[in-house]
């Protein structure tokens, strides 16, 4: 599930300059439950669009926009529409603007901001975060990621900031080492925090080409 | 001059922190300092302190060493990945600086540009291992250096009142394994707690030295209390510093600073003087420490 929040629309409106005759897109899946696509999303931006003196030249709502195929066969219905606006402003995520792009040759404007979350997330979307670094270490900081839960990101920690137990960047945000601390204890399994770590392999987070010729990374290929 | 030559004499070693200028009049900085140099082992030069962008520690360094004042170069991790900090390495050395200082560094949030990249591609231990590596005549990626490699004398940081101390004092024997010569501390105003820790780092055999902060004012160490993590300035010196009124202040807060000192420098090797822009009183301070 991606995180969606919408732009402020003076930098929607900034983007489309000149251009009057807007389509309206939005996403009935992740951005409907963030709010900032389905039905409501479109009905606020056409408000907006109106106001600010443009023209809508039509508007469609599809389940999942991150889903070429179901896009392709929405719009076809209203290709007509699409061909006659200036261009599309999409309220969706990321990947969706970017499935889009690859749809219609027309430009789209993001409505959206795409938010992070911190990392990827399971099926089950809980606080447990992936950045796929590639090097996984959980088992030496007891299941506790240092990647996400330290800010730092710190594979030697804990650093000198943390206070009674929380990040010095936020003290509502456990320090990722203390919990990792706290649970090697809890596992007594306390003689890990010796171990040194080398340095990351940042290079890991460019997929390889073999990587790249699976369907995990591309359905379509 | 490396630093451990100073800890090998047996002499209670003393250095004090340098914060370079937000702008480039850094003579005034390096010529209040000056008069320091037979009572100061050596400075430290921090880079970047609390992430707020000022001119840099090697640039710092090399001045303070052009006027014969033994600078320890201070390399975080904040900013730069391991080409840049392996390269500021080299280029130390090719300036003649002989001591350096590897720590984390604050997050980039807490500082004036919250909005830049925090880099952290190395952290401390890294760092030091990187610089042992140099040293002994390769890179990190275990590349041959043309001619012969850098010597430093290395040191690291502890936060001797971090709560709990194990996770600290194992990344300090990290960070001695990965090459860390000296240790210098954050701020103490508890002895006692202070030498508990020290007993439990006898077996570690590294000069260490206490960390002393100037209290400015009870505002100050309140804020801190609230802020900084591992000080605690006990309410009997806060109370001690307000009670003194405003026109004794500066005096008072001297006395409390000298009698800390007189107190821990038995108890370990060195004093590491944090004076915030009090410089002008830190040779007061060392006289009145019996320094």
């Amino acid at each position: 599930m991606l995180f969606t929040k919408t732009k402020p629309i003076e930098e929607v409106l900034e983007s489309l300059g000149n251009e009057k005759k807007i389509f309206l897109l939005a996403c009935d899946g992740c951005a409907e439950a963030c709010g900032t696509g389905g039905k409501d999303g479109l009905a606020q931006m056409k408000d907006e669009m109106e106001k600010a003196g443009k023209s809508v030249a039509g508007t469609c709502l599809v389940d999942f926009l991150c889903n070429k195929v179901l896009v392709t066969t929405r719009l076809s219905r209203e290709m007509e529409q699409i061909q006659q606006a200036d261009s599309i402003v999409v309220l969706t995520c990321g990947i969706g603007v970017q499935a889009v792009s690859k749809v219609v040759s027309k430009v789209v404007h993001p409505a959206d901001d795409t938010v992070s979350l911190g990392g990827m997330q399971g099926l089950w979307p809980s606080d447990e975060r992936c950045n796929a670094c590639g090097q996984c270490v959980l088992d030496y900081t007891g299941g506790i990621c240092p990647i996400t839960m330290c800010a730092k990101s710190l594979l030697n920690g804990p650093c000198g900031g943390a206070k009674d137990g929380k990040c010095e960047v936020d003290p509502e945000k456990d320090c990722g080492w203390q919990l990792i601390y706290e649970r090697l204890e809890k596992l007594g399994r306390l003689e890990n925090l010796k171990k040194a770590y080398s340095p990351r392999d940042h290079s890991k987070m460019l997929p390889s080409e073999d990587v790249r010729k699976t369907s995990f990374y591309d359905l379509e290929k | 001059m490396k630093l451990i030559e100073r800890f090998e004499q047996g002499k209670c070693v003393v250095t004090c922190e340098v914060g370079p200028p937000k702008g480039i009049e850094i003579e005034k900085v390096i010529e209040e300092l000056v008069p320091l140099q037979s009572r100061v082992d050596a400075f430290n030069v921090t880079d970047l302190q609390s992430s707020v962008l000022r001119v840099g520690s090697m640039a710092t360094c090399r001045l303070l060493k052009e006027k014969s004042l033994e600078p320890i170069m201070q390399l975080t991790c904040r900013d730069r990945n391991r080409l840049g900090l392996q390269s500021d390495v080299l280029s130390a050395a090719v300036l003649g600086i002989e001591n350096l200082l590897c720590l984390t560094g604050d997050h980039t949030t807490l500082g004036d540009h919250p909005q830049a990249m925090p880099v952290f591609d190395l952290d401390s231990v890294q760092l030091l291992s990187a610089v042992t590596a140099l040293m002994n005549g390769k890179d990190m990626a275990g590349n041959d250096l043309e001619g012969r490699p850098p010597q430093f004398c290395l040191g690291a940081v502890v936060n001797p009142g971090a709560d709990p101390i194990e996770p600290q004092i194992v990344k300090m024997e990290k960070k001695i394994a990965a090459g860390a010569q000296f240790i210098q501390t954050q701020a103490v105003y508890e002895v006692d707690k202070f030498a508990a820790f020290m007993k439990k780092v006898k077996h570690l055999n590294v000069p260490i030295m206490a960390g002393i902060v100037f209290l400015k004012s009870p505002g100050m160490a309140k804020f801190m209390n609230a802020n900084v993590a591992g000080i605690h300035v006990p309410d009997e010196i806060i109370d001690e510093l307000t009670a003194s009124g405003k026109e004794k202040r500066v005096e008072k807060s001297l006395e409390i600073s000298a009698r800390l000192i007189k107190e821990l420098k038995d108890l370990c090797q060195g004093i590491h003087i944090m004076s915030l822009g009090w410089e002008r009183h830190i040779a007061a301070v060392l006289e009145m420490a019996g320094l």
